[in-house]
């Protein structure tokens, strides 16, 4: 009895935070477009009884996503978005790791104030924090005005409204996502592996990519998938630094909610997204099951 | 900057759920009114005011299409206005309550007629044109003294375009103000509906993209007076307030707005009540308090936009009432547009088409 009580609440958990919201989602993206509040048809008239519960479900259908296939914009939003939410994995991980890899090496009692640093930006709203950068990335920001006060460039280099500025920003953002993860399995490191490595004949940089590496794998990849699960639907981060050449899905979304009215048809671009990602997700899970049935 | 917008939702829907009697929400345009008019409000009515900014129509359509803003006026323009009403998103006027109607400019009220029959649901806030923002030396210092800066030729021609490329080109975010000038520029109707017609625009504006910094519908107006961007097509009043802001500046940029001689679409800013407002009865006061005819006045004297009171006139300072650019005179009246809402599938090809000529693809 109390077992299953125990195993109720997740499943209570996700049936309200995932289970309804997606219904509804989908229920929408199943809809037809109206001119009416709220601006779509059919919505469940439960005055009606059986008939209109009837009615209601017989009106929908899956227009919505073969429409999705008609144009070639849609495929291509997902493509780019998962590019670039790769390439700023990879760069994230690429930034995150030497930096976890320093605080894990650092002195003992040096380690908190170090992770007081790495958590001390959340402290700042994440939207002024970006634009932020738009100071920093402008033609007559920080950047610019110091690169050429050095003398390394004569004209502005123009990074803010191109991709370049948004993987900036994405890195920026999450960089601590992938740091806490990597950090905390290469703290747990037991250094004496390192030593016996060294004693068996490794040099210094063989025992890292023998021993360090593979032991931090379960941290990489939690921290490479807590950051691409978010880069992927970003919708803030493209829009504020990006150009109008940077195609996401989160923008083309905004675009079928906003400027087209369409709530069916973004509803519809949601739930592929959600099913792109769901993907990911699994393996994440798998991989944190597989985790905690080492550790423990 | 859309997230303005995500975070202002949560603020007013939470807002929305404690609001009391004597409080009026109001959703208007940025850089749009005087913000004295607001304390001023509040002095004189008593009733506390919140205030809220937008800077696109369909961030406010979505918002009333969902129901439930939480806002008691809004400010949409006319051709959204007319499908808002068809959708039911508004609340007749209750004209009793409108001690300064009789305030307001006929031949105004004349033009608004076409997106609310008899003005039922609205006022006229302000009214303006859409057109061309320069910096004047920046464009003559790249195509001569002559340069067509009163004309289409300047954004459109590629050969005039290029050269400006490098100094910078802001156009407004928002096809349904775009379409309608390339339309002009190529000769068509510019209330066209036909998708046709409309796809014509294409080339024309693929042709021009690669010289635009940045579509977008309210950075212009710092970026124009901060001498960033030489060329902005934007908002008649934004331009002006730009211009004002760079002479206050005295940074050396002179700047100046023409609605384009081949003609410039003319829109008009109108208030009126969500049907599920929290707080009709303070909206009403709100709309009075602003037909007042020195209020409104004041707030056109700050924005440089001409408003729909013809009562405030005797109050409008001469750099406004004097200005062609903001009232414009007759000849150039017949030479302006209106346009009318686009169908919901002509509306998908329209935003698809801007889609692709904003990202290439």
């Amino acid at each position: 009895m109390m077992r299953r009580l125990l195993i109720a609440v997740p499943y209570g958990w996700l049936l309200l935070l995932f289970l309804v919201p997606f219904l509804i989602v989908l229920k929408i993206s199943l809809s037809d477009i109206a001119l009416s509040i709220p601006p779509y048809t059919p919505t469940l008239d439960l005055s009606e009884g059986w008939a209109g519960i009837r009615d209601f479900f017989s009106a929908l259908d899956f227009e919505n996503f073969t429409f999705l296939t008609t144009d070639d914009l849609y495929w291509k939003a997902y493509l780019s978005s998962l590019q670039i939410a790769l390439i700023s994995t990879l760069l994230t991980l690429l930034v995150g790791f030497p930096i976890a890899y320093g605080m894990a090496r650092a002195p003992v009692e040096w380690r908190p104030a170090l992770m007081m640093l790495v958590i001390l930006p959340f402290w700042t709203s994440f939207l002024i924090r970006v634009y932020a950068w738009i100071g920093i990335l402008s033609n007559e920001g920080f950047l610019n005005q110091f690169l050429m006060w050095i003398g390394l460039v004569d004209e502005p280099l123009t990074i803010l409204n191109t991709n370049i500025a948004v993987y900036v920003g994405i890195v920026y953002t999450y960089l601590p996502f992938m740091i806490l993860p990597v950090y905390a399995t290469l703290e747990k490191m037991d250094e004496s592996l390192l030593e016996a490595a060294e004693d068996l004949g490794c040099t210094r940089n063989q025992a890292f990519w023998f021993v360090t590496v593979p032991l931090s794998r379960p941290g990489v990849i939690a921290g490479c998938f807590l950051v691409f699960i978010p880069a992927l639907g970003e919708f803030v981060i493209p829009s504020l630094l990006g150009g109008s050449q940077t195609l996401m899905i989160g923008k083309v979304l905004w675009e079928e909610f906003f400027s087209n009215r369409d709530w069916p048809v973004a509803s519809a671009v949601a739930i592929i997204l959600l099913l792109i990602l769901i993907v990911p997700i699994v393996l994440f899970q798998r991989n944190q099951q597989k985790q905690a049935e080492a550790n423990s | 900057m859309h997230l303005k917008y995500v975070a202002l939702t949560l603020a007013a829907g939470l807002a929305a759920t404690a609001a009391t009697a004597d409080e009026v929400r109001v959703y208007n345009w940025s850089d749009y009114i005087d913000e004295e008019l607001l304390t001023k409000f509040e002095e004189e009515t008593g009733i506390d005011l919140i205030y809220d900014v937008f800077d696109s129509n369909e961030v406010l359509e979505t918002k009333l299409l969902a129901g439930g803003s939480g806002y008691d006026v809004v400010v949409p323009s006319g051709t959204f206005l007319q499908r808002q009403i068809e959708a039911g998103a508004f609340q007749k006027l209750d004209k009793s309550k409108l001690s300064n109607i009789d305030n307001m400019w006929g031949v105004v009220e004349a033009r608004t007629d076409q997106y609310d029959p008899g003005n039922e649901y609205s006022i006229n806030y302000m009214w303006g044109t859409t057109g061309i923002g320069v910096n004047v030396g920046a464009v003559q210092e790249r195509l001569g003294e002559d340069a067509p800066i009163d004309s289409l030729e300047l954004i459109f021609n590629p050969d005039n375009i290029s050269k400006l490329g490098e100094c910078g080109i802001h156009m407004l975010d928002a096809p349904a103000e775009m379409i309608p000038m390339a339309l002009k520029y190529l000769g068509e109707d510019p209330n066209s509906h036909d998708p046709d017609v409309i796809a014509k625009t294409e080339p024309l504006f693929m042709a021009i993209r690669p010289y635009i910094q940045k579509f977008h519908s309210s950075e212009y107006i710092n970026a124009l007076a901060n001498g960033d961007i030489c060329v902005a097509v934007g908002w008649s009043g934004d331009i002006l307030q730009s211009r004002d802001r760079a002479a206050e500046a005295d940074n050396g940029v002179e700047i100046a707005y023409h609605a384009a001689k081949e003609g410039a679409q003319m829109w008009f800013d109108q208030m009126a009540i969500p049907v599920d407002a929290p707080n009709p009865d303070a909206a009403h006061v709100f709309l009075n308090f602003i037909m007042d005819a020195q209020n409104m006045a004041q707030a056109s004297n700050y924005v440089y936009y001409a408003n729909g009171n013809e009562a405030s006139k005797e109050f409008l300072v001469e750099d406004v009432i004097g200005d062609p650019a903001i009232y414009p005179d007759e000849a150039t009246l017949e030479n302006l547009f209106t346009t009318t809402p686009y169908p919901p599938r002509v509306q998908r090809t329209v935003t698809r088409l801007w889609t692709k000529i904003k990202s290439g693809t």
